[in-house]
This record gives structure tokens, sequence and C-alpha cells, in this order.
């Protein structure tokens, strides 16, 4: 080790143990053959089909983790000067001027670590917004085919959360919306498409209704990856975005991260965005940290910074043909919804965007048999199952996301199993509800499992591993 | 799990409450059906004995493993009993919907709200729907 020129800290005396913890003690190799059996009970994109509605479960370019293995990204110290990270800050630049103009916005903060952060962010900025101008406004509105995340946020961000329904076309329900607007609102929180996998039709008339109240439109970029080049939310009339680079932008994900939710914002909302900012002067660019309206800073340092390489690669990738990305991505989900729509039911039949949500209502109600029992059936088939009774609104709910990355094979294979699953339905109802049959494990006990949860070594079952 | 049952003497709204009408006391519970919906309950927070509910408004929440969900008051009033064996008990609500997993007693402060209820032939017409 280098010296740091840091003095070594002391646990104090108060804080360390009197004795050693009790760990298990074991052989190294046979601790390596146990995470390496382990590894290889695990189910991940690079091992199989993942079509993990509204998760964008998408292939993760290689080439991503060579450009973030770069050593000058590498091995950069969060601490780095500004001077001495210019071509770090330059990335950092260039992803945001480049996530602003998918989304028609004007700025951008990479800052939150995740959608989630990005939401109770991009609701902080609303509030600051508003309270700047001397407005009390107490309430969003949220429909109810919303990700929870955002009446989480909501909450969050000490907001009032009013709901609105769905129409019969899977719209937000504008006769319902309009009773619910007026100066109360702070605005709107909408994924678009929504988690259904349908386009808000009437979007503009919904984006007046807001602004004619003088609220604002937060857009959850959830399902980013059905419109980015073809439609930008911007243009629709929202305010707020928040990105989800993971899904959109590519990353592995699914095991809890690493994330990156940016936020990109309107002009009016600029003034309160998280410092620092990244600015580019005469000098070179650097950290910008004097910003009086700011809401302050949301993430240590300057972000996740291995996620915007890697996004930011992948968006030069593309580069101008982004656009095709989404259009795959949409053609995908209506492929294998056309295959699928006469064995399950579908709650509405129109073209989807790049997920879809059918239903297993009838085969439970002919057969008994349940979204669950079709998610675990399909683990023995190879793929992992999609998103299961979500949204709410649709009763054995299956919400499937395909992703551009999927080749015609692939697509076919899942649509040949969960129409023989729908056929097992039929003729061997036990089959599905004994499913998985090949997995590592059977049916698990979810709500035993939910109500005492284990995970401490049982010294009790290994007597001589102490 | 219990088999799919609306008895005929509950009322019941149609967010799956079911009502047991008992002088100026009202017993509140889940119906079978947002039971068998909800899956296996893992998690119900009570409200306190001595607050109010009002109609069609949220007094608790259950979990299950596919859901948290609110339930719904179906009419208003002071609560005067909470189901206290319900704690570490939940998959009673499961099991019992009507009976030992009853949620809360109301003492009503506006009887003539059951008349806006279901009966169990309604309800049923409402379940069959969906």
């Amino acid at each position: 080790m280098p010296e740091t020129g840091v003095e070594p800290a002391e646990v104090p005396a108060g804080l360390r143990r009197a004795a050693p913890p009790r760990l298990p003690e074991i052989a190294e190799p046979d601790l390596v053959r146990h995470i390496t059996e382990l590894s290889t009970r695990t189910f991940g994109i690079d091992t199989g089909f993942y079509p993990l509605g509204s998760c964008t479960m998408k292939y993760n370019p290689r080439v991503n983790e060579r450009a973030a293995a770069l050593a000058g990204f590498r091995d950069l110290h969060p601490h780095q000067d500004p001077e001495g990270a210019q071509g770090a800050l330059e990335l950092m630049w260039r992803l945001e001027r480049m996530l602003a103009e998918v989304v028609g916005l004007d700025a951008v903060t990479l800052q939150p670590a995740a959608g989630s952060q990005g939401e109770l962010t991009g609701l902080t900025l609303m509030r600051a917004y508003f309270d700047d101008r001397g407005e009390d406004r107490t309430e969003i509105v949220v429909p109810d085919t919303a990700h929870g995340t955002n009446p989480a946020s909501v909450a969050m961000a000490g907001y009032a959360l009013v709901g609105v329904k769905t129409d019969p076309r899977g719209n937000i329900d504008v006769d319902d919306l309009r009773g619910k607007v007026g100066p109360q609102t702070a605005g709107l929180m909408l994924t678009n498409p929504s988690t259904l996998g349908l386009f808000e039709e009437r979007i503009t008339e919904i984006a007046d209704i807001f602004h004619g109240a003088g609220a604002l439109l937060y857009y959850d970029g959830a399902n980013l990856n059905a419109v980015c080049g073809i439609s930008r939310p911007g243009d629709m009339g929202f305010d707020v975005v928040h990105f989800n680079l993971h899904k959109t932008f590519s990353q592995p994900h699914g095991g809890g991260g690493p994330g990156g939710g940016p936020v990109a914002v309107r002009g009016m909302l600029e003034p309160f965005l998280p410092v620092p900012r990244i600015v580019r002067g005469d000098d070179g660019l650097s950290y910008d940290w004097d910003e009086p309206k700011t809401i302050g800073k949301v993430r240590g340092f300057a972000g996740p910074f291995g996620v915007f390489v890697r996004s930011y690669a992948f968006m030069r990738m593309w580069g101008p043909a982004l656009r095709h990305m989404s259009e795959v991505a949409v053609l995908n989900a209506n492929y294998v919804l056309a295959r699928l729509k006469d064995a399950y039911d579908l709650p509405v039949d129109r073209l989807c965007m790049h997920e879809f949500v059918v239903s297993a209502r009838t085969l439970r109600r002919e057969h008994g048999v349940t979204a669950l029992d079709v998610a675990k059936r399909l683990m023995d088939y190879g793929f992992h199952p999609p998103t299961i009774y979500f949204p709410l609104i649709v009763s054995e709910a299956l919400m499937i996301e395909p992703t551009e990355t999927e080749a015609l094979e692939t697509l076919d294979a899942f649509c040949d199993a969960m129409l023989a699953i729908a056929h097992e339905a039929a003729e061997d109802p036990q089959q599905l509800k004994d499913a998985p049959h090949t997995r590592p494990v059977r049916r698990l006990d979810e709500a035993e499992a939910a109500k005492r949860l284990t995970v401490r070594y049982l010294f009790e079952d290994h007597p001589t591993s102490e | 799990m219990s088999d799919e049952s609306y008895p005929d003497e509950l009322h019941y709204h149609e967010a799956h409450d079911w009502v047991r009408v008992d002088g100026d006391t009202a017993t509140f519970g889940i119906t079978w059906y947002a039971q068998d919906t909800l899956g296996e309950v893992v998690f119900y927070s009570p409200p306190e004995v001595g607050d109010s509910v009002t109609k069609d408004a949220d007094y608790g929440e259950l979990e299950s493993t596919k859901a948290v969900s609110g339930v719904v008051a179906p009419l208003s009033g002071e609560i005067v009993e909470v189901n206290e064996s319900l704690d570490g008990n939940e998959s009673a609500i499961n099991d019992d919907p009507y009976g030992e997993g009853w949620l809360i007693k109301v003492r009503m402060s506006d009887p003539s709200e059951v008349d806006s209820l279901m009966d169990a032939a309604a309800y049923r017409e409402l379940v069959e729907s969906l």
C-alpha cells in the first residue's frame, strides 16, 4: 500500500468484540466448491430468456464492460481533482446531453442511484419549484396501473396520493381525471407506455389538463425502451423524467444493482437540480457547487460512474439508429402477443408497445390453474417467468417483455412453451400445480418465507464446522 | 384454504369486504374472493381501538406474497375491538374469512349506510363478472 498521509483510525474500545465472532470453519476448497455450486444454480440473462415485464432484461453487450474496464475509468479515484478527471467529466457531460435529447428536455442530473431515487429526486425538484413560486400544492395524481414505487415516492416526498382509474381501452380515464385536478395538484406521475404496455392515447389532452391547472407532469422512464427515437416525453408535455439506465441503456441488473436513475427536467426546473453540476468553461470541465436554489446533493461522489460508462458506450453504439432499438422491442412484443392471444386472455385488445399483459383468468376458471402455476411451469421449460400479478387491475396477470435483443428462434421457443403450458392446463393441471419439476428446489412456501425468514447459519445441523 | 362461499346473513362492499350487523355494532372482514385473490396473507397491520373509520376509506393493510393491499371500511363508525388473535396467525384470514379471520368491530355512526351494501346474491354476481 502506498503512503496515504492519513492517520490510521482505531475502532473505539467500547465497540470492539471481546471474542472473535462465531463463524463456520470449513476448508477453503470446500467453500469455493460451495460458492461455485451455488453459482451454477442462478439464472440470468446470460443463461436464458428473461421476459420479466417492466424490467427490460435485455442482453448487456460485452463491449460495455470493456469500456468500463479501461484503466482511465476503472482506476479513477472518486476524490480525483476535476483537472485529473477530464475524460470522466467529458463522458458524463456528453451523457447528460444525449439523455436530454432522447427525452426532449433541457437539463439532466446523473446523480440518482436508481429509478426509485430518481422518482424521489424528481418529486423533490417539483416541490422546490412550487416552494420557490410560493405555491402550496399538496397532491400528486397517480393512475391505478402505476408501479408501486410511484405511490411510495409520492408519500416519501410528502405529497398526498390521488388515484385515477383506467378506462376500458387501458388509458387513463380522463373523465375521472378532470374532477381530480385543481389548484391543490402538484402534478401527475405517469409511465407511458403504461404498465399494461399501452401508449396513453390522450396524453396531450392530459398534459393540457395539468398544465392548465398550473401543475407539472412527471414521466416514469421505466418503459422508455418502447419510445426512444420515436416520441419524446418532453414533446408529450412532461416536465420531469427519470431514466432507468440499467433497463433502457443496458446494465447487468436484476440482482439489486448497480442501477442508475438520472433525472431530466424542463428549463424552469434546472435551477433546482442537485449539485454539483458539471459545467464546461474555458479551462475544461469542472464541478459547480454554487447553485443557490439547488435541492442539494442526492448521492455520494459523482453518481454510479461505471453505469455511466456502460450506458454511454451503449448509446454511442446505436447512435442515430437508437430508434431501431425501440422499434424492434415493440415488434418482438407484438409478435409474442400475436402468438399467445388465443391461448390466454387479453385484458385490452390493442397493439402493444414493448411489453404486454395477458391473463390466466380462463385457465383458472376452467382448470384451476393460476398465473403462478404457469410461471412456475415455465421454469421447467428453461425460461425465467414473466412478471405476475401486476398490474393489480388485471386478474391473474402475466406481464411479458421480450426486449429487442432476442432472436426469433428464442421468441418462438418461448411461445411454444407458453402454448404447451396452456394445453397442459387442460390435460394435466396437477403437472402445473406441482411445478417446477426440474429446478434445484420445488414449489417454495412463499408465505412462510415472508413470515419467518431464516438467514442464519445452522450450526446445530453442522456440528463439525465450528 | 377454505371453499368458496358468501354467507347469506352478511352484507357486502364492492371492495370485497363483508359486514355482520349485530344491533349497532358491525363486524368487518374480507370475503372469500378477496383472500383467494390476494393469496396467503403474511402480514396484517390493524388499526387501533378508538380510531374512527370512514365508509369507502382504508382502515388497515394486508400483505400477501402477491401484493400489499388496503382494507376498505364498508361502513363508518368507531372501532370498538380489533382481532388480536390474528397477530402471528394471519392465515386465519385465508382459512376462515367469515369466522376467526374477522378484522375489526365497529360501532356504526350511520346504520342507514348498511342499505348501500350488497346482499350475498348481488355480491356473488359481482364476483362472477370479474
